[in-house]
């Protein structure tokens, strides 16, 4: 098979490319577009904001989650903040403006019209989402109030509170409620999509399981819309909520779709650190947070003073010393790197010395805590009933935790991946984000897909495509929904000794420490070895126990970590593959005196694609070529 | 520390339930609620028994996913604080503790601690919600919104569809969650066109999923996790009369909203 990577970025100058594509696309008569029936799998802010509008657009829909309502999607818990060039700050912000700090926080690895696009749509989003009566927060005068994140300079966030993930997701689910009560989607709640259904080279259905009581079913239909979110978990322990996982975006790859840059992961600066082996997840603390904690270590070594009694000269504000310019908000990969830097010298505080504090004292004294309160109020409780400490009294702990996945599914600027008929958006895709993302730009993402491309670009795609009629008795159809089936069976059916939970583990902290804030060439391939014997185990002793015709915990467990066993290969495969440092893939080999990333555009500058050949057996490479015409691509420096 | 627990185990929808006693030692008080039952659950898929089914995603409070009866109270005896977000600390070590699933006609039972809260969202799909078609909406800031309003419509807005409210409820009503959500879109400018329609068929769907009338007895007020006040139901009673009286409600047979 050979597998083409057409990026189909349309020509013409950086700032017309999208309104240029638009003008071209194809459209779907509207007579027939209720002919059309839709799949979107995912109801988190790619996957309810596509589901709402293609409906609204008079498709037909049919979406589904894991989760009992499409409210829990896993976008619910995002907190900070989502990124929008609207300049109401008049501090200098602009849609290039926008477009640059994402193109350079993602260390020069994402494609430029894509991006570009994403900025340009950023403005509108917030329309949208104020008119669904999302409670953004407004200044005294009513109008809409921004906060700084991260790797920026500007004051562009949009957010509500600490909840901003839940606002804008409760925004697009009753968009999504509107068009179910209307009867233009159905909603299939308690489902999970088990496989992705290829009839003649195109994407035709999806296999599911119901949750329930277990049941395999097929649905087809025109086209199908993956919006499943990232594979963090693949490190057991991360910010993610526990269903997360690669399951959807691993079977499409294993039935043709190229995956891109699995190894571009983010490991997040600020979360709280884990208290034992019982750990089950880890809680985010919202990057807002470094707009008025400032982040310190002690200069000594093994200091186990209380942090109220280390004076000001025994600490080391180590971000603001290294980086005066951008200070405690440089983007996440640097304050993540560094955190670990100053515990691995043994500068750590907290249980293990696997800690930086996180001190509001100033801000509180300068603002008064009355006004932090308002700020990160529900953050710091959080944090207080996590860790019985007050963040009012005493500086929080904080150390890095898996938290975002870059890379995802190949897709085209029109957001469709290498199987035709199958589009992918949100976190499961790889698009934007390059090599690191910077903060409160993943929901932008996400709705930009949803709400603004996806509706048009797929109608281009069904203008245009020839779609036989099919039906669930398609010979095709069938044998995909045998092979779920019969997976299903095999992991009851193995009745070993371990349990599922025991595999997740192991594989998260192999990950974790081959594979996460720092890698090099011969931790990777002790990985890869590790892995395939640890898959073979699996296959060989996990017990699963209860019956597949039932609601069982485990048997969704298992089929995810059975994926996550293969997919974790091709992530270690993928870093040991990219010879250089860029973002967040930390590649030790390679590294500037100061200890920053040192990329390698010449032989890197491109982003790579694998295609799939078999459980065990090595991927096919591919590589789309970066072309920069905007910018330069620079060493970036925040210092 | 250890714990002594009596879960309800209930095979499928239609068995019959009951609760077994389970003995938990080697906990420690730094461990959350649920990865307390993670462990119970190690040990029972350890021992070749089912382990314990009970929703849960986010474990950070704010997917709405968990949620169990813990001692007769919903979420438990921490205030403010969902199942997830509950540490053991807030237990004497040798506790004994009885969980139950959410219990309420419209929230059946699917599996031990698994209920089925769909008429939570059929109740937003009959008007919750504000009808903007994707692209035609107006420039963000060509409205100001007072900020205590947008405040105020926060604090609404932050109900996380739990559904503590209705198994704290003697009647089983769901009217705070209704509440929380025809204040947070009643509240704001955008929300105004459909306000009188919304109450209406939010409050006919609430009835028609079988969820008890309000009597006030605040007891949703106390169990739930987000705090959600009880002026929020004073606030649909007044929009809701209003909308009956401007004649909107004639197609709204039940009374659960305006009792
Ligand atoms: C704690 C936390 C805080 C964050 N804060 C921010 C922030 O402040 N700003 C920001 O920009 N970003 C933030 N992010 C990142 C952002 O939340 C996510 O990247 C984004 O929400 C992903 O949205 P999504 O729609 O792609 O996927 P998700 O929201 O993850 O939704 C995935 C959907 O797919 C469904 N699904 C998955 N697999 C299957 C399957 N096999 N079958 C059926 N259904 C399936 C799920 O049920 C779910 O509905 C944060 C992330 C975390 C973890
Ligand atoms: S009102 Fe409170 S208890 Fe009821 S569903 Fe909302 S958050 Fe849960
Ligand atoms: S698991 Fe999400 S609120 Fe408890």
């Amino acid at each position: 098979m050979t597998m083409e990577l057409r990026s189909n970025s349309p020509g013409g100058p950086l700032a017309e490319k999208w309104e240029r594509h638009r003008a071209e696309l194809r459209l779907v008569n509207p007579a027939n577009k209720r002919k059309h029936h839709v799949i979107v799998v995912g109801t988190g802010l790619a996957g309810a904001s596509a589901a709402a509008s293609l409906a609204e657009l008079g498709y037909t829909v049919s979406c589904f989650c894991f989760q009992d309502s499409p409210r829990r999607a896993h976008s619910i818990a995002a907190q900070g903040g989502i990124n929008a060039a609207k300049n109401y700050q008049n501090d200098g912000d602009s849609v290039f403006r926008l477009f640059y700090d994402t193109i350079k926080g993602g260390d020069f690895r994402s494609r430029e019209a894509n991006v570009y696009r994403l900025a340009e749509i950023s403005a509108r989003i917030i329309d949208q989402c104020v008119a669904q009566g999302v409670p953004f927060a407004r200044e005294y005068g009513g109008l809409l109030a921004n906060r700084s994140f991260g790797g920026v300079q500007v004051s562009r966030t949009f957010y509500a509170r600490g909840q901003t993930g839940q606002q804008l997701l409760l925004g697009a689910y009753q968009a999504l409620c509107r068009q179910i009560g209307a009867g233009q989607v159905r909603m299939y709640p308690r489902t999970e999509m088990l496989d992705v259904v290829v009839v003649d080279g195109q994407a035709r259905g999806i296999i599911t399981r119901n949750l329930v009581d277990g049941k395999i079913s097929a649905h087809v239909a025109d086209a199908v819309v993956l919006a499943t979110g990232g594979y963090s978990n693949v490190y057991y322990l991360s910010t993610n909520a526990k269903g997360c996982n690669v399951t959807a975006i691993w079977r499409a790859h294993k039935r043709g779709a190229a995956l891109a840059n699995p190894c571009f992961t983010q490991i997040h600066p600020t979360c709280i650190p884990p208290t034992g082996h019982h750990q089950a997840k880890l809680t985010l603390m919202s990057e807002s947070l470094r707009n008025d904690g400032r982040i310190w270590v002690p200069l000594r070594k093994g200091d186990a003073r209380a942090p109220g009694d280390i004076p000001e000269t025994e600490r080391d504000y180590y971000l603001e010393r290294r980086y005066p310019s951008y200070g405690n908000l440089v983007p996440r990969d640097l304050a993540s790197r560094r955190a670990k830097e100053v515990c691995d010298e043994g500068r750590g505080v907290g249980p293990g010395g696997h800690g930086v504090y996180l001190d509001f004292r100033d801000a509180i004294a300068r603002l008064g805590e009355a006004a932090i309160a308002d700020r990160y109020g529900n953050l710091f409780q959080m944090y207080q009933r996590i860790t019985a400490e007050s963040p009012y009294r005493a500086p929080m702990r904080i150390y890095p935790a898996p938290h975002y996945t870059m890379g995802g599914l190949w897709v085209d600027y029109n957001l469709m991946s290498t199987i035709p008929g199958l589009h992918v958006i949100g976190e499961a895709n790889f698009s934007d984000h390059g090599a690191n993302r910077l903060g409160a730009s993943a929901l932008m993402q996400g709705l930009a897909d949803g709400y603004f491309i996806l509706p048009y670009t797929i109608g281009d795609y069904l203008a245009q495509a020839n779609l036989p009629k099919l039906d669930a008795t398609h010979p095709a159809v069938r044998q995909t929904g045998a092979q779920v089936a019969d997976r299903a069976r095999k992991l009851l059916e193995v009745n070993g000794r371990r349990s599922v939970d025991t595999f997740h583990r192991e594989l998260g902290r192999l990950m974790w420490d081959r594979c996460g804030m720092s890698r090099n060439a011969a931790g990777l391939k002790d990985a890869i070895q590790k892995i395939c014997v640890l898959r073979e185990e699996f296959w060989d002793d996990v017990y699963v126990g209860g019956r597949g015709a039932d609601l069982n915990e485990a048997l969704e467990q298992a089929g995810r970590v059975s994926d996550f066993l293969e997919f974790a290969e091709l992530m270690c495969r993928d870093a040991l593959e990219r010879d250089e440092s860029c973002g967040c893939h930390f590649r030790e080999e390679y590294q500037t005196p100061e200890g920053e990333a040192r990329r390698d555009d010449e032989r890197f500058g491109h982003v790579a694609a694998w295609e799939f050949t078999g459980v065990g057996k090595t991927p096919l490479l591919h590589t789309e070529p970066l072309q920069f015409e905007a910018v330069h691509p620079s060493q970036r420096s925040y210092t | 520390m250890r714990v002594t627990l009596h879960v309800w185990r209930q095979a499928g929808p239609v068995a019959l339930g009951k609760f077994v006693r389970y003995d938990v030692s080697d906990v420690s008080a730094d461990m959350s609620f649920l990865e307390m039952l993670d462990v119970l659950n190690q040990q029972l898929i350890g021992r070749r028994e089912e382990p314990i089914a009970f929703d849960h995603d986010c474990r950070e409070g704010i997917c709405g996913a968990c949620g169990m009866v813990i001692n007769g109270r919903p979420h438990g005896p921490q205030r403010a604080t969902t199942t997830c977000q509950l540490h053991l600390r807030s237990f004497p070590d040798g506790a004994e503790l009885w969980i139950e699933p959410w219990r309420a006609r419209a929230f059946p039972v699917l599996k031990d601690l698994v209920v089925d809260r769909s008429a939570f969202d059929r109740v937003i799909q009959a008007g919750g919600f504000i009808s903007v078609r994707t692209g035609s909406a107006p420039e963000a800031n060509s409205v100001a919104v007072a900020k205590q309003d947008a405040d105020l419509a926060m604090d609404a807005a932050a109900c996380i569809g739990c559904g503590a409210c209705v198994a704290a409820c003697p009647n089983a009503s769901a009217l705070l969650f209704v509440a929380a959500k025809v204040s947070h879109l009643g509240l704001l400018p955008q929300g105004q066109p459909e306000r009188a329609s919304r109450v209406v068929n939010m409050v006919t769907q609430m009835d028609a999923e079988g969820f008890g009338a309000c009597t006030n007895h605040g007891e949703c007020m106390a169990a739930c996790p987000k705090e959600i006040s009880i002026d929020f139901i004073a606030r649909l009673n007044r929009d809701y009369v209003k909308a009956a009286v401007r004649g909107k409600a004639h197609a709204a047979q039940g009374n659960g909203g305006a009792a």
